[in-house]
């Protein structure tokens, strides 16, 4: 069975990450509610005449994608997978609302077009003629965890050498306001925000892409195996910490060969307590978490997860995302941990190399 | 393949049953599905016809005993009713007692309730429960907790293509070991989202569909719902199951041609189908059937039949599109053609192509057009989507 090594990267975020360090210029929001990604100049891999017509989600897909290829250095892979909870979300909401408030006539194809859930694959898929390989999986908090394990999957059976890896999601406004009605998106009356020991219910939305180039062979661009990935649709908060148990047992290691445990606590109050039974089963490892810099949107955890490779290659933790004040000489064994509203639990477990 | 894996149940509903017998009777009989729309209000209903399941959705929730107070979208709905049957048709009854998971295709999700509360969300706070339906993931997992299944859960939506691929994920984790179990297919009610989204596109027929015919005018857009039961050979074995079919092999390809159309050469196509074969180690011959995908829009019927006749040149076995009698059923479509592909396994029938009078001019494909008995070894399964997606499955006989 081959092995997945990790070797290109790419992301946008609610932080400064394009041209930036890694995490130099962290910005902690504690005040707004929804945030939006910060974009890039997307002249360098996007024709100006599509920049205007094309999604956000596509422009973010399609950039962080070039990104993660160049830094592997690999020009066509032979499988591209995404995963995206809401898909080209405005796109949608412009072409529902056009059917609504025209009833039904006057439309024109093109939002309906950008709408597919598989919009950011394709495109990327015909920008690099790649006829390889193409999937996307629109499944809330585990979409890009599915695109990993696929990715994977493919590795380990020799379908791919190469596989282009991501999660995108944007915000749009319909999205926000039902949001917001439904009590997922914090209020403003709660301000300050902390993700850490949260007081008040629901998240902080935002959006964001991030791509990742699996393959099959070490390269000098390396940042880790993807060593597994497992992915479950509900748990009792009792039954987290056996399923963490019982993922490690099946990758034959012991809680105390994890160096560090990235955590996708994301400020819900309500939620909390499932990162709690994780957090205290490693209470003697480091531990870090993201979305404090992120936000929390459905395939955030691609966040998390460039964060951890990301602090393998470089072996430490910023200061701004210690969750607690263990450290460790060397960080080779890292777990992450994911969940949404007790839905769509999430384990992967990343190995320097 | 290294590894066959076993269908032992399957389940569905669309405009031509409720039931996988109810489909069965109606493709033998030559009765299609397709009709005006009674259960969407929409501009379009004298211009459009829909393969359209006439259940209301108050009906569908009592067949499967839902509280009144359930938020179940028709997608939901018509998911759960196929998994129900799917389960009960492989004898399963502790979907937990061996690893199990659920895989789902949905192009739109919850969009019918979406499109209908939109706005009326903010009015009325007793429709709240409704407002998760736009996220696709949220029908799939209504769906597990209906069946009260815990493990693995999840979705594909690679437009008209999705089922197709939810089939090869299941495969793979059974293949790979990770699961002995998984249900895998696809759900889409009708929408006024889709209906004119594909009008936009110009490609809905304002008849009855009429795939690879030469006049045909576009696609019907229909419903469905269809799911099969993956078994691993040990599960078959040690609980001795009935195996219906075998999935054989299967091929996913990109098409890297438009977000929409399909290239001239049917490169995707072909590619897919290839693949598929090299995986299952069978031969182009050695199919007996070919379930095209055959939507009868000007585009797709031509690219698909450039690609068949790559792949088999002159050797074009039977085929026929089962779309006339169902309409496309988008995310659907491929799980309730894996139906009926088993279904031509398992009473060596192929099923016709109704509505197709004069051949294309491009080329000399025939579909067959009447019901044939013959034997049935191998059928192949083509699906194919926007964003470039090919995909082919091909079944197995049991033997």
């Amino acid at each position: 069975m081959k092995k997945s090594y990790i070797n290109g990267v790419g992301c946008i975020s609610a932080q400064k990450v394009v041209d930036s360090n890694f995490l130099s210029e962290v910005e902690i929001n504690t005040t707004e509610t929804v945030v939006r990604a910060k974009q890039p100049s997307y002249t360098e891999v996007i024709s100006p005449s599509f920049i205007r017509r094309m999604a956000k989600g596509v422009k973010m897909g399609i950039f962080t994608s070039t990104q993660a290829l160049k830094e592997a250095n690999v020009a066509l892979p032979d499988a591209i997978i995404t995963g995206t909870g809401m898909g080209c979300l405005e796109d949608s909401e412009k072409f529902l609302k056009a059917i609504l408030d025209n009833n039904e006539q006057f439309l024109t194809p093109t939002s309906f077009i950008q709408s597919t859930h598989n919009t950011v694959a394709g495109q990327i898929a015909l920008g690099l003629q790649c006829k390889g390989y193409n999937f996307t999986y629109v499944n809330g908090a585990v979409s890009f965890e599915t695109a990993l394990l696929d990715a994977k999957l493919q590795i380990e059976t020799d379908e791919a050498n190469s596989v282009l890896v991501g999660g995108i999601d944007e915000t749009a406004q319909h999205n926000i306001d039902i949001q917001r009605i439904a009590g997922k998106i914090k209020i403003e009356e709660d301000v300050p925000f902390s993700v850490l020991n949260p007081t008040s219910k629901g998240t902080i939305l935002s959006e964001g892409a991030s791509f990742f180039v699996l393959e099959n062979e070490q390269k000098e661009s390396s940042y880790a195996t993807l060593e597994a990935i497992s992915i479950t649709n509900s748990l009792e908060v009792d039954e987290v910490q056996d399923y963490v148990k019982t993922f490690l047992n099946n990758n034959k290691i012991v809680l105390n060969d994890i160096d560090l445990v990235v955590l996708g606590n994301n400020g819900d109050v309500e939620f909390d307590v499932y990162f709690n039974q994780v957090s205290d089963l490693f209470n003697t490892t480091p531990q870090a978490y993201y979305k404090h810099l992120s936000g929390e949107f459905y395939t955030a955890s691609g966040f998390g997860l460039w964060m951890a490779l990301n602090m393998l290659k470089l072996q430490s933790i910023p200061a701004d995302v210690k969750m607690n004040s263990i450290e460790k000489e060397n960080y080779k064994n890292v777990l992450l941990y994911n969940q949404y509203r007790g839905k769509d639990h999430s384990l992967t477990l990343l190995k320097k190399c | 393949m290294n590894k066959r894996v076993a269908i032992t149940g399957m389940g569905i509903i669309s405009s031509i049953g409720n039931s996988v017998e109810e489909n069965f009777q109606s493709l033998k009989n030559g009765k299609t599905g397709i009709s005006t729309i009674e259960n969407i209000e929409t501009i379009h209903k004298e211009v459009i016809m829909v393969g359209e399941i006439k259940l209301t959705n108050q009906q569908l929730a009592q067949q499967l005993n839902l509280s009144n107070d359930h938020n179940f979208s028709r997608t939901s709905l018509l998911g759960a009713i196929a998994v129900r049957e799917a389960l009960e048709n492989a004898n399963v009854t502790n979907i937990n007692d061996c690893s199990t998971g659920f895989i789902s295709a949905t192009s739109v999700g919850g969009m019918d309730l979406n499109e209908k509360y939109f706005y009326e969300y903010f009015k009325d706070e007793s429709l709240h429960k409704y407002i998760n339906s736009h996220d696709a993931g949220d029908s799939s997992h209504q769906i597990a907790d209906y069946i009260g299944l815990k493990g693995m859960v999840t979705t594909v939506s690679t437009a008209c293509s999705s089922a197709a691929n939810a089939i090869m994920l299941g495969c793979r984790l059974i293949q790979s070991g990770q699961l002995d179990r998984v249900i895998v297919g696809g759900t889409d009610a009708l929408a006024k989202f889709t209906i004119n989204g594909f009008k936009t596109l110009m490609i809905l027929s304002d008849t009855y569909n009429t795939p690879f015919d030469n006049d045909r005018k576009g696609l019907n857009l229909g419903e469905a719902a269809a799911f099969l039961v993956l078994e691993s050979d040990e599960i078959v074995q040690k609980n001795n199951k009935k195996v219906l079919a075998y999935v054989s092999g299967f091929g996913n390809a990109n098409d890297a041609f438009h977000q929409t159309a399909s290239s001239e050469n049917g490169e995707g196509a072909f590619l897919a189908m290839k693949k598929a074969f090299k995986l299952a180690d069978l031969q182009p011959e050695d199919i007996d059937y070919i379930n095209a995908h055959g939507t009868a829009t000007p585009n797709n019927d031509l690219s698909e039949g450039r690609a068949i006749l790559r792949m088999f040149t002159d050797n074009v076995p039977d085929f026929s599109s089962t779309k006339a009698f169902t309409g496309h059923t988008l995310a659907a479509a491929a799980a309730i053609e894996a139906v009926y592909s088993v279904l031509a396994l398992q009473h060596n029938l192929v099923f016709p192509n109704m509505n197709f009078k004069k051949p294309m001019e491009e080329f000399n494909l025939i579909p067959q057009t009447t019901l044939k008995e013959k034997s049935i070894n191998h059928v192949l399964s083509n699906s194919f989507g926007f964003g470039g997606n090919c995909s082919t499955v091909l079944f197995s006989k049991n033997k």
